[in-house]
């Protein structure tokens, strides 16, 4: 079951015009985890995956992915932002954007090859958006773009996949569907996710990383109310229908 | 109408002004389509401005040491080129206000043109007709410029069509996928910055946002892909010069202002049509 480092963390911290965004934070991903980043707003979540991404570099400690500096192994890395940075209003469809995912392989000129087109198939097969791949993206609903954002995602075929608040503004049937959909790719791909709520996604996941300027990893099992209430503080209240469910297996 | 249909067969210079129409479209419905969904029409604006710094400073060295071969037009492309790369790097490395730095290229490229246009002897009235665009008067000599501007803009608006869109569409994305960034944005200002030299030649610098982006904003409504709405905006431009021109030509009305005046109806009526379509659609829920 110990299996090799994806990614190492080793004594980082990261500033942003003098304020501690993140301080002295250590902790290592090991392949197939399946790890939800969780914690208060503005308490780092965004700012470690842009480490991890290697879209910022940390003011102390190292942070290798694969072994390696971020930068180096970007394209074994798959990642899904949060759709509300996308435009809305773009021109663009289903099957363009699942393509997208395919620039770093190789892509330079002009139009793309039968394989590339093949990949972002294969992609929109497994997250069961095939049927929608001629759709405008702008037509979608929330739940259905999330699937082909991470359909772009998949098609680099990566090894290690970041998801940056995958359920925000989604139903609770579709985030299931999409749980389950993790569940299934996590049994060949490591995952690590950012989201808001704790208690929901303890049922799949099996570690989560308590982000909050410092950085503790929990297995799901040991995640408690106080746990909570010491990570949120005062924001507690806001989360306390979610306690009961995270630690326990108990609840549906 | 009929006077310009009478025209046409028989006066070369609306043989090239209708030329200089469609050839600028094709430029600006694949880079205006790029400037709408990257919202950069302000940086466009900015360019177009400093236009004038070239063709003033050009016409002046013609003028005062004997340069023939500075057309206007070199230092048009000149100026605007300067201004896209000034812009653009001051927006993605200094970190200053990008509306400022816009403003800023904007007005100081405009004083320095007026500067030398003051300076330079004689009579220099046609300079001031770029400011509101004259296509009946492009030469011959213009048409092999605008023609090489064309294919040097369509050919790479076309070969990055895969990068632009992803610059376009999700910056940090495709950053991501190893696709140079920084690169794909200066090369699309320098793009819009060729098709601005092009623009001014047909409406004017004062108007030459307009003609960039109302075509592709009215495409925009109707596209479902980025290419879609790009042939389409051509096919827009194209109809628009050539009403503008048509129109314009019988009553003596500068062509230019008829052209954007006809863009903007357009434009309004589609928008106008659209929310109408959209509230009858909700009601009839």
């Amino acid at each position: 079951m110990d299996s090799k480092p994806i990614i190492e963390i080793d004594h980082v911290s990261f500033s942003y015009e003098g304020l501690h965004a993140l301080e002295d934070v250590s902790f290592t991903v090991h392949e197939r985890d399946f790890i939800s980043i969780v914690g208060p707003n503005a308490g780092g979540k965004t700012t470690l995956m842009k480490l991890i991404l290697g879209l910022l570099k940390p003011s102390r400690g190292t942070v290798r992915v694969f072994g390696q500096p971020p930068a180096k192994t970007r394209s074994r890395i798959g990642y899904m932002p949060q759709h509300a940075s996308l435009d809305p209003f773009f021109p663009v469809s289903v099957l363009d954007v699942v393509l997208m995912g395919r620039l770093g392989n190789g892509h330079k000129l002009g139009l793309f090859r039968r394989n590339d087109r093949e990949a972002a198939m294969e992609a929109l097969r497994e997250v069961e958006m095939y049927p929608f791949r001629q759709r405008s993206f702008s037509t979608l609903s929330g739940g259905q773009r999330q699937r082909v954002l991470i359909a772009r995602a998949l098609t680099s075929r990566p090894e290690l996949l970041l998801l940056d608040e995958p359920t925000s503004n989604i139903d609770i049937a579709v985030e299931t569907e999409l749980y389950e959909l993790l569940k299934r790719l996590n049994e060949r791909i490591t995952i690590l996710l950012v989201t808001h709520d704790l208690g929901f996604v303890s049922k799949y996941v099996k570690s989560v990383a308590c982000v909050n300027r410092k950085v503790v990893v929990h297995p799901t099992s040991e995640i408690s109310g106080e746990m909570i209430y010491e990570m949120y503080g005062s924001q507690v209240h806001m989360i306390r229908h979610d306690h009961m469910a995270g630690g326990t297996t108990a609840c549906v | 109408m009929s006077e310009f249909l009478q025209d046409f067969s028989t006066q070369p210079f609306i043989q090239y002004a209708l030329l200089t129409g469609v050839m600028a479209s094709i430029a600006c419905g694949i880079i205006g389509s790029y400037v709408v969904t990257r919202r950069i029409t302000s940086i466009a604006g900015g360019i177009a401005h400093t236009v004038l710094a070239g063709l003033g400073a050009a016409r002046y060295f013609q003028v005062v040491f004997g340069y023939q071969w500075f057309h206007p037009l070199y230092g048009a492309v000149a100026a605007a080129l300067i201004a896209a790369l000034v812009i653009g790097l001051v927006s993605l490395r200094a970190k200053e206000r990008e509306d400022t730095v816009i403003g800023a290229v904007w007005a100081v490229g405009m004083a320095i043109g007026i500067l030398f246009i003051f300076k330079t002897p004689g009579y220099n009235e046609d300079l001031m007709s770029y400011l509101f665009g004259n296509i009946l008067m492009v030469s011959m000599d213009d048409i092999w410029l605008i023609a090489g501007l064309d294919v040097i803009i369509v050919a790479l608006g076309l070969a990055f069509y895969n990068q632009f869109l992803a610059v376009c569409f999700d910056e940090e994305f495709a950053e991501l996928r190893g696709v140079n960034v920084e690169f794909f944005y200066l090369l699309l200002l320098c793009l819009t910055a060729l098709t601005v030299v092009l623009l001014v030649s047909v409406v004017g610098i004062v108007m030459v946002i307009a003609l960039l982006t109302l075509p592709a904003a009215v495409a925009g409504q109707f596209a479902k892909r980025l290419w879609q709405m790009m042939v389409l905006s051509i096919f827009l431009t194209v109809c628009f010069t050539t009403a503008g021109i048509a129109i314009s030509y019988g009553p003596d009305l500068p062509s230019g202002a008829t052209t954007i005046v006809l863009a903007g109806a357009v434009y309004l009526v589609v928008l106008l049509a659209a929310r109408i379509m959209a509230a009858l659609r909700a009601s009839r829920r």
